[in-house]
């Protein structure tokens, strides 16, 4: 093993920096007020919430009375899907999205299915992009929202949310997007994407995990997502989460100063590993787009070893990797988005996926690049399949 | 990730018996890539005893060590013995495997006896009574 781990698993989850646990501490203990008290403790707790809130519209271009805090990525799908659906269901019972979305958005669509909503899936192409004509041609009268994720989180693929949104807005129908692994990684713009609900996790750039948020542009007809207590304009009932909330403003005030010197740091970096491992590995495929990719993303499919296996060697050897395979699936089926962008079963078994963060060294590209492909070398030594 | 024991993971890392034999009296041949994993067992019978297994298996980490673990358990025994061997044996052999994993010592349960089924068919014309490999997943 080496003496540092390496850890490749960004899109899973980053740690948090430093200065947003610095932020955070005081509102465990001295600032602990509830922001619905009138009184001083709480007004302090309350001003800690909207400077957050802004610093998070400033992050999306939106404006603060826009954001509303949820409990993470999967709340703010679900709350987007629901929300708009039980609120517009006298206009429409049709929702489309794609079948490479996240699962916090099939989930609830195909629970929307059990309630009388139709959902289709659009088709994806090769590297798991949409066609904006494919959405033009879906659309029906009882359309009421198309989902569409900025980037996908298994292969890295950014979809053409701007041209979407130009063909929703001017059908009059919703249109959210799944940003969880966009915000703070590259531009997201909700006026320029067109727009009218993202959803963002905090942990995903380096926030607190159990924070997140989702906006709403003003106007957009919505069901709340928690009764209560009348919290976040009524949208989502129970006490505001404030050291998370004061966490998740810290990470987008650093993800706006930082964001072109991250993207900088990890294009050159995410290209040489891709080409290292392509070069030093035959049999290997990328998965995705080439260049409409996130920039931290590597995903990759190795013929004729299994992606646990690979995932496994990788561990010992203290590098922290993720997989689509069917052995490292609940239901041992591989991955549904490899799956739709016409990998094979056999071939989505062996992926392996690396992401990236801004702790990412060169060292740690190379380290990979000497230690992966001995790997594969091994198990393929060990696989039936493999006739050199 | 598998919570798997230090048993599975040793048997990962260094897998024992692993490669073919080329002149083998026997070979079980079990899986398909479009549903998972898939194991290659090779043996070679004198006297009624298995002198030599060897394997080869395309699957995740309980699928590598299941395999490893069988040829170990089977390798000297008589075949007579090495049938009363049971997926429920390695599973124990190996103290458990994850719940999720458990089909994968079925796997290696078949490829051994696909592989005498094959040997009994060449020196006897006669294949193993009864030998049906199961479902390669459980039913959902």
């Amino acid at each position: 093993m080496n003496e540092k781990r390496i850890y490749m698993d960004h899109a899973a989850t980053t740690p948090a920096h430093p200065e947003v646990i610095g932020a955070m501490a005081p509102y465990f203990s001295d600032i602990f007020g509830n922001p619905s008290s009138i009184h001083s403790f709480g007004q302090e707790a309350r001003s800690a919430v909207e400077e957050a809130r802004e610093k998070v519209a400033s992050l999306i271009n939106a404006k603060k009375e826009e954001i509303v805090f949820t409990s993470g990525g999967t709340e703010s799908d679900n709350f987007a899907i629901k929300g708009v659906a039980f609120a517009n269901s006298k206009k429409g019972n049709h929702i489309i999205t794609t079948p490479i979305e996240h699962h916090a958005i099939t989930e609830p669509c195909e629970f929307m299915k059990t309630l009388g909503f139709d959902i289709t899936y659009l088709p994806v192409d090769g590297y798991g992009m949409v066609d904006p004509e494919d959405v033009k041609r879906a659309l029906t009268d009882k359309t009421i929202l198309v989902s569409v994720m900025h980037a996908n989180n298994e292969i890295g693929t950014i979809q053409p949310i701007d041209e979407i949104g130009r063909i929703t807005r001017e059908a009059g129908v919703y249109f959210h997007t799944d940003a969880v692994q966009t915000a703070g990684a590259i531009p997201v713009d909700v006026n320029k994407m067109n727009v009218d609900l993202l959803s963002i996790s905090a942990h995903k750039l380096y926030g607190p995990k159990g924070i997140g948020c989702l906006y709403i542009k003003k106007g957009t007809k919505m069901v709340p997502f928690m009764h209560g207590g009348g919290q976040e304009k009524n949208r989502r009932g129970s006490t505001e989460n404030v050291p998370g909330i004061v966490g998740f403003g810290k990470a987008a005030e650093i993800a706006v100063k930082e964001l072109d010197a991250r993207q900088a740091h990890l294009l050159p970096l995410r290209d040489k590993l891709i080409k290292g491992l392509s070069e030093k590995i035959d049999h290997s495929l990328l998965n995705g787009h080439p260049t409409k990719r996130l920039p931290n993303n590597i995903s990759m499919c190795f013929e004729f070893v299994e992606g646990e296996s690979m995932l496994l060697n990788l561990d010992m050897e203290g590098i922290a990797s993720s997989t689509g395979s069917a052995c490292s699936s609940a239901t041992l089926e591989p991955s549904h988005v490899l799956l739709s962008i016409g990998r094979p079963h056999a071939i989505a078994h062996g992926s392996i996926r690396f992401s990236l963060g801004r702790m990412t060294t060169e060292k740690d590209v190379d380290t990979v690049l000497d230690v992966f492909p001995k790997i594969v070398d091994k198990l393929r030594k060990m696989s039936p399949l493999y006739k050199r | 990730m598998p919570a798997y024991s230090e048993k599975v993971m040793d048997h990962f890392k260094n897998p024992r018996n692993v490669g073919e034999i080329p002149d083998a009296d026997g070979i079980g041949h079990i899986g398909n890539p479009v549903c998972g994993d898939i194991m290659e067992l090779y043996i070679k019978v004198k006297d009624n005893v298995l002198t030599d297994v060897k394997f080869k298996t395309f699957g995740c980490g309980a699928a590598i060590a299941t395999s490893s673990m069988i040829t170990e358990l089977v390798k000297g025994k008589t075949l007579d013995e090495a049938l009363k061997i049971s997926n429920r044996a390695v599973v124990e052999a190996l103290d458990g495997l994850p719940p999720a994993k458990l089909h994968c010592s079925v796997l290696a349960e078949d490829a051994l006896k696909g592989a005498i089924d094959d040997y009994l068919k060449k020196s006897t014309g006669k294949g193993l009574p009864g030998f049906k490999p199961h479902e390669e997943h459980p039913p959902k």
